[in-house]
């Protein structure tokens, strides 16, 4: 019976390294954590176009990852992509309501993530508030067509940058 | 009613791969009596005894083992059957991964709920049998060829059957584990009060044991009749494979052209 | 001519029947009764399918991981994109080669066994003698071999797809010098576990029991010789790999292809 023991054992121990493997896919490899490091709030922001924006993406503050993007689908009325976040509570009430939120991208060809930047109005965004002003994905084409057309001419048809 | 008769076959017919191993056999074994069923090898031996145990079906007739046509039963009935029925096979098919004292238990603790205390008191009682009680530690890889049946053969006896069917015990077994065989399967026999048969192609130590002798060949039963009268028989065929003579009316040569012929190269395109 | 024809509607035939009976001995071997001596049988199973093919899982995983590293990042620098090489692993790793190579090294590590020991089973006559005892061979030998092979595969698979990621780790941030935040990150970011690490669960689950079927039906199905044991065997590898090669492609296209 000693041989039976011995093979339960490893039997077992199989089964737990799996596990723990799964542990270490979901939390090192798709970065599962913010939902449990610490408590967020939510807050969606329509765009016009969302690009490679993906559920799981990072949220930045001045280049600081301060939550994930959970959710994006379609706005039915104004057919934006709304992106809905969950973000830090670290920064509950210290996000003014006309905050920006862009999809930036790192690097030439890196992934897509939502930088914030705050305003200066005193009121401040709820839980499950709307940050307004946003700042489509810019895609590599939308790039050269500016460039090409700021060597045409000085026309400043798009808004930002 | 009772059956003075355990097995009754009538009328079998079994074909395989479009060769017929057996023609409208009809044949009866007597209760409490060692039968032998004997024949040149190819004959079907052991087919008949995987027929009489449901584990291949005829294609016509029927098997009626202690009034129960084998072939008619459900599942569960024919399980609950072969409950009481043993079998030796060929190679022993002692079972490799547990050890002989496993082995021996093991359709103890299919068919029962007994304790263990008990269940280890019939295998030791029935290693004792076979004189293998100081084994029952090793592993099936371990023995040699005569303990592995002596084994299996306690493994068969575990439930006490009604009915042991030993395919071939003799093959390949030096002469005093033959010896040893031909003891205990005698033994079993007038101990128990069971039913025995058994298929082998071992004419004189069949022969000492057997109450009852079934000849097969080319699918029929060809003789039939106690060791004596086969011995006495004049049949030319009988006389051969009984007397082991190498040429007979069962030829020495596999059917080819005359050898002159092939020789000479005269017999024309082979 | 006609006899071509014959010979063909012959091994169609021959085919459909095997089918049949491979369904049917599926069927009846996952579907029965558990028991509590059935769990015993399956740990014991668990040890001889799962656990010994460890071995050669993590000494593959952590290779390919290594060459998947090199590979790419010597085509990602070119673009100045070597900071994605942490997402490039991670994702070839987990929807493709994880559940693929995994199963192609189950196929032929634990699936030949598996062939062999029942076919010797069959050879030794240990599955009649099991059947004149009463004991069903699809519920008592086949049916803990085709549980523990359907669970051990998704196990392995993690296993792999981790250590792999590992050795990816090794090559391309402590030997060649990508930033460790970077290879981290960028595969955070890009990797979705729903979508990425539970398909390819779900992948090597469908591989899993796909093998092991084949494995125990070439098994039980064989010519009792030495010559039929030896060719169900190769049947069983050949087959297994070609059924996971096939299937991960039609599970790929169900899975990514729509998206």
């Amino acid at each position: 019976m000693k041989r039976t023991r011995g093979l339960e054992v490893g039997v077992g121990l199989f089964v737990v390294v799996a596990f723990l493997g799964l542990v270490f896919l979901g939390l090192k490899v798709s970065g599962l954590v913010p939902t449990s490091g610490g408590s967020t709030y939510t807050v969606t922001a329509d765009f016009g176009d969302i690009g490679g924006l993906k559920p799981n993406s990072r949220v930045t503050m001045s280049g600081v990852t301060v939550g994930r993007v959970v959710n994006i689908d379609l706005d039915p009325k104004w057919l934006d992509g709304r992106v809905t976040m969950e973000i830090s509570d670290t920064l509950k009430d210290k996000l003014s309501s006309d905050s920006t939120a862009a999809i930036l991208t790192s690097g030439l060809l890196g992934e897509q993530y939502v930088g914030l930047t705050t305003g200066a109005d005193t009121e401040m965004i709820k839980d499950g508030g709307t940050i307004r002003n946003t700042q489509q994905a810019m895609g590599l084409e939308s790039l050269i067509q500016q460039f090409v057309s700021g060597m045409g001419g000085q026309d400043d048809s798009e808004s930002g940058q | 009613m009772t059956h003075s008769d355990l097995i009754e076959v009538s009328n079998l017919s079994f074909y395989r791969g479009g060769r017929a191993i057996f023609r409208d056999v009809s044949l009866r074994i007597p209760r409490g009596k060692i039968s032998a069923i004997m024949g040149p090898s190819g004959t079907g031996k052991t087919t008949l005894l995987k027929l009489i145990s449901g584990q291949l079906v005829p294609d016509t007739g029927q098997i009626n083992v202690d009034g129960h046509n084998v072939h008619r039963l459900s599942r569960r009935a024919l399980f609950a059957l072969r409950r009481r029925m043993g079998m030796l096979f060929q190679s022993g098919a002692l079972f490799s991964d547990i050890s002989v004292y496993e082995n021996v238990a093991f359709p103890l603790r299919v068919h029962t709920d007994l304790p263990e205390s008990m269940i280890r008191d019939q295998v030791l009682v029935k290693l004792e049998a076979v004189g293998l009680r100081g084994a029952r530690e090793l592993m099936p890889a371990e023995l040699s060829g005569g303990m592995t049946r002596r084994v299996a053969l306690a493994r068969a006896i575990a439930l006490d059957p009604e009915l042991i069917m030993y395919d071939e015990p003799f093959v390949g077994q030096d002469p005093v584990s033959k010896g040893v065989l031909v003891k205990l399967i005698k033994d079993l026999n007038s101990a128990f009060d069971t039913t025995s048969v058994l298929v082998s192609h071992d004419i004189s130590e069949t022969l000492s044991i057997a109450d009852h002798v079934f000849l097969l060949s080319d699918g029929r039963v060809m003789a039939e009749g106690s060791p004596a009268e086969l011995n006495a028989s004049t049949d030319q065929r009988v006389r051969q494979f009984i007397h082991g003579e190498p040429d007979g009316p069962v030829p020495f040569h596999y059917p080819a052209p005359p050898f002159a012929e092939e020789l000479l190269g005269t017999g024309g395109q082979r | 001519m006609i006899a071509w024809f014959g010979s063909i509607g012959r091994r169609t035939l021959d085919v459909l029947a095997a089918v049949g009976r491979s369904a049917f001995i599926l069927l009846r071997s996952l579907f029965g009764v558990p028991r509590w001596s059935g769990v015993r049988l399956w740990i014991t199973q668990m040890h001889v399918v799962g656990v010994l093919s460890l071995p050669i899982i993590l000494v593959s995983a952590l290779f390919i991981g290594m060459v998947l590293a090199l590979q790419g990042y010597m085509i990602l620098v070119d673009y100045g994109a070597d900071a994605a090489l942490g997402q490039l692993v991670a994702l070839a790793l987990l929807r493709e080669l994880g559940p693929v190579v995994a199963a192609l090294l189950f196929a032929g590590r634990a699936g030949s066994a598996i062939t062999a020991e029942i076919g010797l089973m069959k050879a030794t006559e240990q599955l009649s003698s099991m059947e004149m005892i009463g004991v069903d061979p699809l519920k008592r030998v086949l049916s803990p071999r085709l549980w523990a092979g359907l669970v051990s595969l998704p196990l392995l698979s993690i296993i792999f797809a981790v250590v792999a990621i590992y050795g990816g780790y090794i090559v391309g941030v402590e030997w060649l010098g990508v930033f460790s935040g970077s290879y981290w990150g960028n595969m955070q970011s890009s990797v979705q576990f729903g979508h990425d690490v539970v398909n390819g669960i779900i992948k090597s689950v469908v591989f899993g029991l796909v093998v092991t079927w084949i494995a125990v039906f070439q098994g039980y199905d064989l010519v009792p010789t030495s010559e039929g044991i030896s060719r169900a065997t190769t049947r069983t590898v050949v087959y297994g790999s070609l059924a996971v090669l096939g299937l991960d492609f039609v599970l790929t296209a169900l899975m990514f292809g729509g998206a």
